[in-house]
């Protein structure tokens, strides 16, 4: 703005359209990594926690504690280990925090699958994997798809703060083109694409629960 | 259907949770489950009714003894094959709430991986067999049925790869009186058709002794106190624990055991509506008949129309009636058909058969002259 640019230079945007484009992939690749790896890690914790209960609490301390870590201490902890720049770096990070999250919503929904279901799979016949792949999974899924809805929209908004340790996305647009040359229009694409991404993944994921639990919503008609 | 029934044999079978020493669940029991019969297993809580049902599809593995279906040893077998050739009916009914109907029922069938045609057949004869149209419930999920719907659906999913053996844990035991003694019949009328052998567990000594072929009945740590035909253990219980378990009252409990098509039924003057008032009026007079049951187009009772409300002229209309009489179906017991009558303002019964349709009528007093005839003890 020092330099008498519009507040907002649409001009700028037109022209860098490509750029911004291939940060908010950027942006995408690293949320589904992130959500992706999370979920198949939690999903190995929270089966490991179903058959040995006293994996629990500790599992839900420890990714409490990395969940109570700020988002620029843990990436800045991590360069000594894993480099600066380095995805291992950012993903490490942004694992970490979905897992409290998918943990905790694949333990609830699991739980609530009602003891007579359970009871009812197993007399009829049902192996321990055929049960929880086709029976229990999907009746937990609106629970788990919650989680993951909470866990991407965090996570969407963490991704920004990868920039600070030197990867692209939209948060690269806030930091390095944005803050380091006081262009607000750029902290104003990214901010508002970041925005919209979480939006995006919110609805989206919703929409696919819908499509995957009809089920879940016939309830509210019947009965 | 062509399967045959099982013969179910528990040999001094016993079990034991908790630490060796500990107190026995069921003790040293001993009882054969003759094919095709409905044997009830009843007893107090804590007499080892459920634990001994699930020790024959091993959700309970016996701690001691031996159980075999047709002379097999149930543990020669692994479970998951075991169970899919036993039906199961819980009373919570324990449907998918994920599947539709047609899906729940097909499961066992597609664990058996049955051609996808021969599954969608079976389905649809046994969503026929509990009276459950199928164009009309294929599709529904669990939750958008009655309670009596899933529990129907419940049978029929046990019964979808036609075991030769159902298990049944209190089936009808969480819904309304009426509604229990409608598919108490329904499963009669079913059973009367499969022929399965059924092991039922209750803690009602009045279903036990409606449902039973056999009663096996179980005290405290499961031990057997009598196994034997209802009639024989209300006539003669074989102690004391059996007498005050069946209850001071088992003369009367002795009607459950006598049905309402055991009883000739009188047959009521008919009207519909439409008829003239003045035609129904001289008829119930030549009939010397103080009260005509009015019918819809389908036979079914609307209600009764008295001589006295037939003033005037014009047509019989629908409202005239005034309904009152309780409907029992032939397959409802005498006691049951007594119990409705004594709790209603008419002391007649309106029989009707499985679509309503009027059948005759049955009256406290027919009831009670049976009672007379029967050996009933002081």
């Amino acid at each position: 703005m020092t330099d008498g640019r519009p507040f907002i230079d649409l001009d700028w945007i037109v022209r860098n359209l490509d750029d911004i484009w291939q940060r908010t992939a950027d942006h995408v690749v690293l949320t589904v990594l992130a959500v992706g790896i999370g979920f198949a890690i939690s999903m190995a914790l929270a089966l490991a926690i179903r058959r040995w209960r006293v994996l629990q609490a500790p599992v839900l301390a420890i990714s409490g504690t990395l969940y109570s870590i700020p988002s620029l201490a843990l990436f800045s902890l991590l360069i000594p280990f894993t480099g600066i720049q380095s995805l291992l770096t950012a993903e490490t990070a942004l694992v970490s925090y979905t897992i409290l999250i998918l943990v905790r919503n694949l333990i609830a929904g699991l739980d609530g699958v009602p003891p007579e279901v359970i009871e009812a799979a197993e007399a009829m016949g049902y192996g321990d994997w055929q049960r929880l792949w086709r029976i229990e999974l999907p009746i937990a899924l609106p629970v788990i798809i919650a989680g993951v809805r909470i866990a991407t929209v965090t996570t969407v908004g963490l991704v920004t703060v990868t920039a600070l340790i030197g990867l692209n996305s939209l948060g690269s647009l806030i930091v390095n083109v944005g803050l380091a040359r006081f262009f607000f229009t750029a902290t104003l694409v990214g901010s508002l694409g970041a925005v919209a991404l979480a939006v995006a993944a919110d609805v989206g994921l919703t929409a696919l629960q819908r499509v995957l639990t009809p089920w879940a919503r016939s309830r509210a008609l019947g009965t | 259907m062509t399967s045959s029934a099982a013969v179910v044999r528990l040999e001094h079978v016993s079990k034991r949770y908790g630490p060796q020493g500990g107190a026995l669940a069921v003790s040293d029991l001993s009882l054969e489950i003759p094919a095709g019969e409905i044997v009830v297993l009843v007893g107090p809580s804590g007499c080892g009714k459920t634990t001994t049902m699930k020790m024959i599809n091993r959700l309970i593995e016996p701690t001691s003894g031996r159980i075999t279906i047709d002379g097999e040893d149930v543990m020669s077998l692994p479970a998951v094959e075991l169970r899919r050739r036993i039906g199961y009916v819980i009373q919570q009914v324990g449907l998918f709430p994920h599947l539709t109907v047609a899906e729940n029922v097909a499961v066992v069938p597609r664990l058996l991986r049955w051609p996808p045609g021969q599954v969608k057949d079976r389905v649809e004869e046994l969503l026929d067999l509990v009276r459950l149209e199928p164009a009309t419930y294929r599709d529904r999920y669990p939750a958008a049925l009655s309670g009596g719907e899933r529990q129907r659906v419940g049978v029929a999913r046990a019964l979808a790869a036609d075991p030769p053996l159902m298990l049944m844990d209190e089936p009808f035991g969480a819904v309304d009186p009426i509604l229990r003694d409608r598919l108490q019949n329904e499963f009669l009328r079913l059973q009367a058709q499969v022929r399965k052998t059924v092991v039922f567990v209750t803690h009602d000594v009045d279903e036990a002794i409606k449902m039973a072929d056999r009663i096996a009945i179980l005290q405290r740590g499961g031990i057997l106190a009598q196994y034997d035909t209802p009639d024989t253990i209300l006539a003669n219980p074989a102690s004391e624990f059996v007498a005050r378990f069946v209850g001071a009252d088992r003369g009367l409990k002795r009607l459950s055991l006598a049905c309402v098509r055991d009883l000739p039924l009188s047959q009521p003057i008919t009207a519909r509506p439409g008829e003239p008032r003045a035609a129904l009026r001289d008829r119930l007079e030549s009939a010397a008949a103080d009260y005509a049951l009015l019918l819809d187009e389908q036979d079914r009772p609307l209600g009764w129309i008295g001589r006295r409300d037939l003033g005037g002229e014009g047509a019989v209309a629908a409202d005239d009636a005034t309904p009152g009489s309780p409907t029992v179906q032939p397959e409802t017991t005498l006691r049951d058909a007594l119990s409705v009558m004594l709790s209603s303002s008419v002391q007649l019964g309106v029989v009707v058969d499985e679509r309503e349709r009027v059948l005759g009528l049955i009256s406290v007093d027919a009831i009670s002259a049976t009672l007379g005839g029967a050996s009933v003890e002081p």
